[in-house]
């Protein structure tokens, strides 16, 4: 239940680019068309399915406060916690780079649609935003991270896939020149953002029987509610025009 | 003279990063509801920024270009971790507010944007220069956003409540005014950012897109 629950809120309550604003650079500037959005969407979901867990071991096991208690007692006080900022970058820089190396040596298909995208990844703050948010919200066992980690990756696939359709479409229609390009993206995504606000009350409306309820019909609900936002979202830039 | 002037003023208006260059979006949305952080997080920049462009273009002839990713990443995490520290030290509360996003000056892209466009490639002073301009356009945005979220949607600037009294109904609110809530929340940033950018372009027609 834990698991169902933390999976649909990281995919759309707390969705990394609707609502905290993660990974906004590459997603404005490689989501000008589908194919392209899908390849880095995909390498961002890879990437954070690796780095999130490996980042949760060393925040339990080296950066906490008291962590380091496996190598003895006498470790108990030491707090290393200011480290993490390097850590969690250092382990991402060097995941990337292996993951690269890995792909490219066992299956050059998938390096050639990934490829170009990896080392952008490096840099893309939903990667890191990923880690620092894992140690903030406390996420307790590995399995969530993970969790947390693929979900927030499909979150932000699901994002960036809606606005290349949304930008692919509005490039045949006509916009105020000054609002052409960068304008008109930022002000569809607040609009969407908007839209994605309304899965805020899925978690916590209701009492318990209701939750039940809810969560089973929960994956209907979504798909529904899915293709209406995209709808929504391309009626309200027509009605922007 | 006048070259290096170019690069301190050329970022505050045709070439701001937010608005053209399209780089350090995400911290420029999340952390502008109030004035005060979007100025904390202007000054963080600023230091960020200055010194690891100083330090980029001392060292840029001695590192190998394939790991110079690690190498930036490294620097700047560095400098955060001391940004981080101080405000901890300092200003407790805020640094709770601004949780992450002081974290995430690392992946900030307009530091690593300037450090592979400039700091690679020029000497440290005209490095420094570019360091800080950058950081100051940067942060013309963020303020801009920030005053007018804060503004619109608590009615106040830098806590001071200069629209009155909601409670005791003075000033403006004396009039029927509301403060608008919405401005606060996540989705206003992105369409004030829009608004800031429409109204440069059609300001200056040069900056138009062609789509």
């Amino acid at each position: 239940m834990e698991h169902i629950e933390l999976f649909f809120k990281s995919i759309f309550i707390d969705n990394m680019v609707f609502a905290t604003f993660l990974g906004m650079c590459s997603y404005l500037a490689v989501s000008k068309k589908v194919s392209t959005a899908v390849g880095l969407g995909a390498a961002v979901i890879f990437v954070l399915a690796i780095t999130v867990p490996l980042n949760w071991l060393l925040d339990q096991y080296i950066l906490q406060e008291g962590a380091l208690t496996w190598l003895g007692p006498e470790y108990a006080d030491y707090d290393l916690s200011f480290l993490s900022f390097i850590m969690f970058i250092a382990t991402i820089a060097t995941m990337v780079q292996l993951v690269e190396i890995i792909v490219e040596k066992f299956s050059p298909s998938l390096y050639n649609s990934l490829g170009i995208f990896l080392p952008l990844i490096a840099v893309n703050c939903a990667i890191l935003g990923g880690s620092l948010f894992m140690q903030s919200r406390q996420i307790e066992t590995i399995g969530l991270a993970f969790n947390y980690g693929v979900a927030s990756g499909i979150g932000w696939f699901l994002a960036i896939l809606a606005i290349a359709a949304i930008r692919e479409k509005i490039r045949y229609s006509n916009v105020p020149a000054p609002l052409r390009g960068l304008g008109i993206t930022f002000i569809i995504t607040g609009l969407m953002a908007i839209g994605f606000m309304s899965f805020g009350g899925m978690l916590t409306g209701g009492d318990d029987a209701a939750e039940k309820e809810d969560k089973a019909a929960k994956v209907e609900v979504i798909d529904e509610t899915k293709d209406d936002k995209k709808e929504l979202a391309e009626n309200t830039t027509k009605a922007i025009k | 003279m006048g070259k290096d002037s170019k690069l301190i003023l050329d970022p505050l208006t045709d070439n701001n990063p937010i608005t053209i260059q399209v780089l350090g979006i995400c911290s420029a949305l999340a952390i502008t509801a109030q004035l005060k952080a979007s100025i904390v997080m202007t000054i963080s920049v600023l230091f960020v920024m200055g010194i690891g462009n100083v330090v980029m273009s001392l060292i840029r002839n001695i590192i190998p270009s394939k790991i110079r990713i690690i190498v930036q990443l490294t620097v700047v995490a560095a400098l955060v971790i001391i940004v981080d520290q101080v405000l901890k030290a300092y200003s407790y509360q805020l640094s709770k507010e601004l949780g992450a996003f002081i974290g995430l000056i690392i992946t900030n892209c307009i530091i690593m944007g300037r450090f592979e466009a400039f700091a690679l490639g020029n000497g440290p002073w005209r490095s420094f220069l570019d360091g800080i301009g950058n950081a100051l356009g940067y942060g013309v945005i963020l303020i801009i956003v920030g005053f007018f979220r804060e503004l619109l949607g608590s009615g106040t600037l830098l806590g001071y409540q200069v629209l009155g009294d909601p409670i005791a109904k003075t000033g403006l609110y004396a009039f029927g005014y509301e403060n608008n809530g919405f401005m606060l929340l996540a989705p206003m940033a992105l369409i004030v950012v829009g608004i800031i950018i429409w109204v440069q372009r059609a300001k200056n027609p040069a900056l138009v897109e062609d789509n």
